[in-house]
């Protein structure tokens, strides 16, 4: 983790490995604990901890790699979620709900139901999302 | 929160540690080879008292000599009370055994969880956006909630406890039945539970509890197995279902409820788990979470005397049992439903969060607090040893950074 030094703003990074599932939740979790202690708004926490669960997982199951920074910004927490790729196919069919391309092994598991960016959209304020085979950029904002 | 029913018995604590690591909220620190509770982090639950060695840790509750203050006195028995005796002494022998100790009435709490079930149902069948929604029963998962998940305050149904609504229910009857008021009659809780007596000293959801007090099941079970030898007869009080009877342990109440969306959690480790499950949307497809402090369920409390998984055992087979199996008419079901819509069952009061957790007021100042801790803690051996006091590596750096403890409690900082 690194965080910042300035005194008046709260950053964090986080990279997330792919394919790591001993690991996978920790980063959201992590988030979620920092945020409550540094005494956000619960109905605020909660989107939070959905949308970067939710963009955790989706980094860990589909992607090569990738990190996740959050800032809280004036009124504005703002998550930046990048990975290395290998992109998604096709934008509009991945914001359907429960569309997924999750392999078997990974629905075993319980996960890839076909939630995951439609959840994060409906947490979010501001969504944007940008995907090409060099990997994919989600940007989003939540208001508190 | 002013009043705790844990409390620590300083001359048996020996400062060992083994309540620190325990401890679900980290309220405990050992201060001077002593343990020290931070009130506002603590939740009741008794994990330290099960975990104690020296029994140093301990529950306030009422004593016998409290029923000298009333008139009339009704014992409102905990269902986990069955569970902790040999299944061949009968319900109504305990219940003679518990009016030798000077209870003129006694008035079974699973009589109450039958009416709480449909009400449950009720809720159920409402529906809500805020599955699964989270049983009120466990007074220590509600103040973990307040604690470490206040942004599940709104999951928890708004609905009084079986013990809460039996002391109502139960003066109501014994008004009905006897020319007395309500003054004159103290209904006491036989409790297995540290949090239920905290919960009628100060309640949750509601201003002013209708239970004048708890004697701890521990207390009584002498003088309990000593009369039951004595008598000769039964008295006959009515008693719950064996739904009703089953809530005291783990999954009882999804069973008494008949659901099949639920998921049932018993220990403070899991309930914290799965909540943090809950949090993250996982469970969206659950209906019901019941979810209870003590291994086992009720039957685990920290009060009782019986082992755990015997007491469950038991509490199985009356619920097995046919001797107790009765479906409510069809006007019962009616009456109860009624005096949901009435209010008579439900929350007055919002449950505030508990923000215990929150390091600063001034969410920057926070933040830089946090920074400052990740930085010592990294510093630390992360060990988690427990010698400084603090539960782990980690809690001990936000000890250091907004306790003012000191770095050279850390005996690996001064070697």
């Amino acid at each position: 983790m690194n965080n910042s030094k300035d005194k008046n703003k709260i950053k964090l990074e986080y990279s997330i490995i792919s394919n790591d599932f001993k690991r996978a939740g920790e980063t959201s979790s992590n988030i979620k604990s920092i945020l409550k202690k540094v005494g956000i708004d619960n109905k605020v926490i909660r989107k939070v901890a959905i949308v970067t669960y939710e963009a955790e997982m989706n980094i860990v199951i589909h992607s090569y790699g990738g990190n996740i920074k959050l800032m809280v910004e004036g009124n504005n927490i703002i998550i930046n979620a990048y990975d290395k790729g290998p992109g998604i196919e096709d934008i509009s069919l991945a914001m359907k709900e429960g569309y997924s391309t999750a392999t078997d092994e990974v629905r075993e598991l319980g996960f890839g139901a076909g939630m995951g960016l439609p959840n994060i959209k409906k947490c979010s304020d501001y969504f944007k999302i940008e995907s090409s085979t060099e990997g994919t950029r989600l940007l989003i904002k939540i208001s508190f | 929160m002013v009043f705790h029913s844990v409390v620590l018995d300083d001359e048996y604590c020996k400062g060992c540690t083994n309540c620190l690591k325990r401890c679900p909220t980290e309220a405990i620190r050992i201060k001077n080879k002593k343990a020290d509770i931070l009130k506002e982090r603590c939740i009741d639950c008794g994990e330290c008292i099960v975990v104690c060695p020296y029994h140093a840790q301990d529950s306030i509750t009422d004593d016998l000599r409290d029923l000298n203050k009333y008139k009339f006195n009704i014992a409102i028995t905990s269902t986990t009370l069955y569970g902790q005796f040999p299944l061949d002494v009968k319900i109504d022998r305990i219940y003679e055994s518990i009016k030798g100790l000077g209870f003129n009435y006694i008035y079974d709490e699973g009589r109450a969880a039958d009416i709480i079930a449909l009400t449950f149902n009720d809720i159920l069948e409402k529906g809500t956006n805020n599955f699964p929604l989270i049983s009120s029963l466990c007074p220590a998962v509600i103040r973990l909630i307040q604690i470490r998940f206040p942004s599940l305050i709104n999951n928890i149904m708004r609905v009084e406890s079986p013990m809460e609504i039996a002391a109502r229910m139960a003066k109501k009857e014994v008004m009905n039945k006897y020319d007395i008021s309500s003054e004159d009659i103290g209904a006491f809780y036989l409790t297995p539970c540290p949090a239920k007596y905290t919960s009628i000293r100060e309640p949750l959801g509601i201003k002013k509890s209708y239970m004048d007090g708890a004697i701890a099941i521990k207390k009584i079970y002498g003088d309990l197995v000593r009369n039951e030898k004595k008598i000769s007869g039964e008295c006959g009080f009515s008693k719950g279902s064996s739904k009703g009877i089953g809530w005291s342990r783990v999954g009882g109440q999804s069973m008494a409820m008949g659901i099949k969306k639920y998921v049932a959690v018993d220990g403070i480790g899991n309930v914290i788990k799965v909540l943090e499950e809950i949090e993250n949307e996982n469970l969206k497809n659950i209906e019901f979470f019941e979810g209870y402090a003590c291994v086992g369920g009720c039957v685990g409390g920290p009060l009782n005397v019986e082992n755990p998984f015997i007491a469950k055992s038991r509490i199985r087979q009356i619920y097995e049992d046919n001797e107790y199996k009765a479906e409510k008419s069809k006007e019962e079901i009616e009456e109860y439903k009624e005096l949901f819509k009435s209010g008579y069952l439900s929350w007055t009061e919002d449950i505030e969060p508990r923000g215990a957790l929150k390091l600063d007021d001034d969410m920057f100042k926070a933040f830089s607090k946090i920074e400052e801790i990740n930085k010592i803690a990294e510093s630390l051996p992360g060990l988690d040893c427990g010698s400084c006091g603090a539960p782990s590596c980690k809690s001990f750096a936000e000890d250091i950074v907004c306790r003012g403890a000191n770095i050279e409690n850390c005996i690996f900082m001064i070697k």
